[in-house]
């Protein structure tokens, strides 16, 4: 016997939006209400402090002389610990990006009620070892005039709003 | 190590909801599967199951709360996960427990449901990210696929409009398919002209949230010979995970893929995959993703692919068919169960029951694979008649 429609004809059973939506089917629901504390390390923490300073820093390996950011502990292609901290620039280059019309979960955003796209990019930063980007948000920039290759800097919160996070750096903006 | 064969195979049908659980779904798929070789749960040794994050179901171990469903009680019985890779792993882990001679039969069982999650399960996916570098700035799965598409797009020229066919292909494969939940004659324009998710990515670049199940049974050669006129072998599985810092990989290219594949294909005697395969699965989860995949795989080029796919090369008459399952695009997404349907699909073709779906030429060696993480893993299978 092989793989055919009969076969596969009463094998599960399609509900229509309308059966969860009004109630048709009943269901349990569940809100999950998880908390969680994470440690950073010594090499994030490091990183996170120094944001808070206004200031991005790497780590560099000794084997392979890459300047990783974000900073690392061990170098995952020498496996050995890396070395001296290295501060880098608040410049970079886009390496690649989107342009985001629906928000983390799924959820449509207003776009044409005039609420900017999501413009999440992977930015090489000055300084590190080429290729090495961080993820981060593009602002003060069309987002339809991103392109690859495109010189941005970062722009920070003010000192006093910072926290020691990623979110110290509001977004990095288009440079000459 | 001993020769293994697939001997059977079963799938339910891919729907956005599916009334019946987790459970039920993988009873249906493992049925059919010892329907179709005429073989009972007591004949089977052993099982493995695949699923992807329990975070869908929200089922903390899931393998055990899917084992019932899976014929797996009583029986030695194991889980595995990778992310979007699992489904390819499946048929791997049920390799293993077959080849090394621990078990002549192995159940293999992979099983997905999203719709639970709500309001939708992307919102699952945020702790996948680095929780101190990467959850501050919101992420989500949809943002870092249209992030890889659009490297992969800079880096060879290729337009959105050339990447679009493979929407257009996949779909109407899955008009063929008796359990496809998004088949369809839809044309560029149409995916061009879909809602924008993510710049590169619209709504008709990205395959479906699914729920299903799918199930093929693996034996020993000695026992393979008894149940079947016409085993498949599965001569050869590969996988590799490459680094979680993602940001500073290049993505226009799957290296890790690249390495599952040629120890697949090492195992498997494989020396010129673009001319020893003659059918391919390759995972489309996003239209990109196949083209990405076609090139990982070696089947194509770097920066070729794209060309090949216009020339209808990937068409299932063409000379390397590619997804004529229908792919994720057109069949549908549950995650693990999709990546066994590609499998399941080679199978078939290898058989040369596939039905309406079949391609010309009687291919006897077919690969798939599938990817998912951080877009960092990759699972590989050599399938031979």
């Amino acid at each position: 016997m092989e793989l055919t429609e009969k076969m596969v004809a009463n094998s599960a059973t399609k509900l229509s939006a309308e059966e969860i939506l009004e109630g048709k089917v009943l269901s349990v629901k569940w809100e999950p209400k998880l908390k969680y504390a994470w440690d950073n390390g010594p090499a994030i923490g490091r990183y996170l402090a120094e944001l808070k300073n206004g200031k991005i820093i790497g780590k560099k390996c000794d084997k392979c002389h890459r300047i990783m950011i974000p900073p690392r502990m061990f170098c995952e292609l020498c496996w050995v610990p890396t070395g001296e901290w290295v501060y880098v620039k608040d410049t970079g280059i886009v390496n690649t990006w989107i342009i985001g019309h629906v928000d983390w979960k799924a959820k449509r955003l207003d776009i044409k009620g005039g609420v900017r796209p999501i413009t999440l990019s992977i930015i090489e930063i000055d300084g590190a070892s080429k290729g090495m980007g961080i993820l981060h948000h593009l602002g003060e920039v069309d987002p339809w005039k991103i392109h690859r290759g495109m010189k941005v800097k970062a722009v920070w919160k003010p000192p006093e709003e910072r926290t020691g996070s990623i979110t110290d750096i509001k977004y990095f903006k288009p440079i000459k | 190590m001993r020769r293994v064969a697939i001997v059977g195979a079963g799938m339910t049908k891919f729907y956005r909801n599916a009334q019946e659980t987790s459970k039920e779904l993988a009873y249906e798929a493992t049925k059919m599967a010892l329907d179709s070789c005429e073989m009972k749960l007591s004949d089977i040794d052993c099982v493995t199951i695949g699923s992807a994050p329990d975070a869908f179901d929200g089922v903390h171990m899931k393998g055990e709360y899917l084992s019932d469903g899976s014929g797996a009680f009583r029986k030695p019985v194991m889980r595995h996960f990778v992310g979007g890779g699992t489904g390819v792993l499946s048929p791997a882990h049920g390799w293993f427990m077959v080849a090394s001679g621990m078990f002549d039969t192995c159940l293999v069982v992979a099983e997905e449901k999203m719709s639970c999650a709500y309001p939708h399960p992307a919102g699952a996916f945020i702790t996948i990210f680095d929780h101190t570098t990467e959850q501050a700035l919101y992420p989500t799965l949809i943002y870092i696929f249209a992030i890889e598409m659009n490297r992969f797009m800079t880096t060879h020229g290729y337009r959105k409009e050339d990447i679009a066919l493979v929407a257009v292909k996949n779909k109407k494969n899955a008009l063929d398919h008796p359990c496809a939940q998004l088949p369809g004659e839809v044309t560029v324009e149409d995916v061009l002209n879909s809602e924008i998710m993510a710049y590169p990515v619209n709504r008709l670049d990205i395959s479906p949230t699914s729920d299903g199940a799918a199930c093929m049974i693996l034996a020993a050669e000695h026992v393979a010979r008894r149940v079947t006129e016409k085993p498949i072998w599965l001569d050869g599985v590969g996988w590799c995970l490459d680094t979680a810092y993602w940001c500073t990989r290049d993505l226009y290219y799957p290296d890790y893929l690249e390495v599952a594949a040629r120890q697949a294909y090492k195992m498997a005697g494989i020396k010129e995959p673009s001319k020893e395969i003659h059918i391919a699965e390759p995972y489309d989860p996003f239209t990109y993703k196949e083209l990405h995949h076609i090139e990982g795989l070696l089947l194509a080029p770097r920066g070729k692919s794209v060309q090949m796919l216009v020339d209808g090369h990937f068409n299932r008459d063409g000379n390397l068919p590619c997804s004529p399952s229908g792919g994720l695009l057109g069949v549908g997404n549950p995650i693990a169960a999709a990546g066994l349907m590609k499998v399941i699909e080679l199978y078939l073709q290898l058989k040369g029951t596939a039905g309406k779906r079949q391609v010309p030429g009687n291919p006897t060696c077919g690969v798939a694979n599938a990817w998912g993480d951080l877009m960092q893993v990759g699972t590989v299978v050599v399938l031979r008649s």
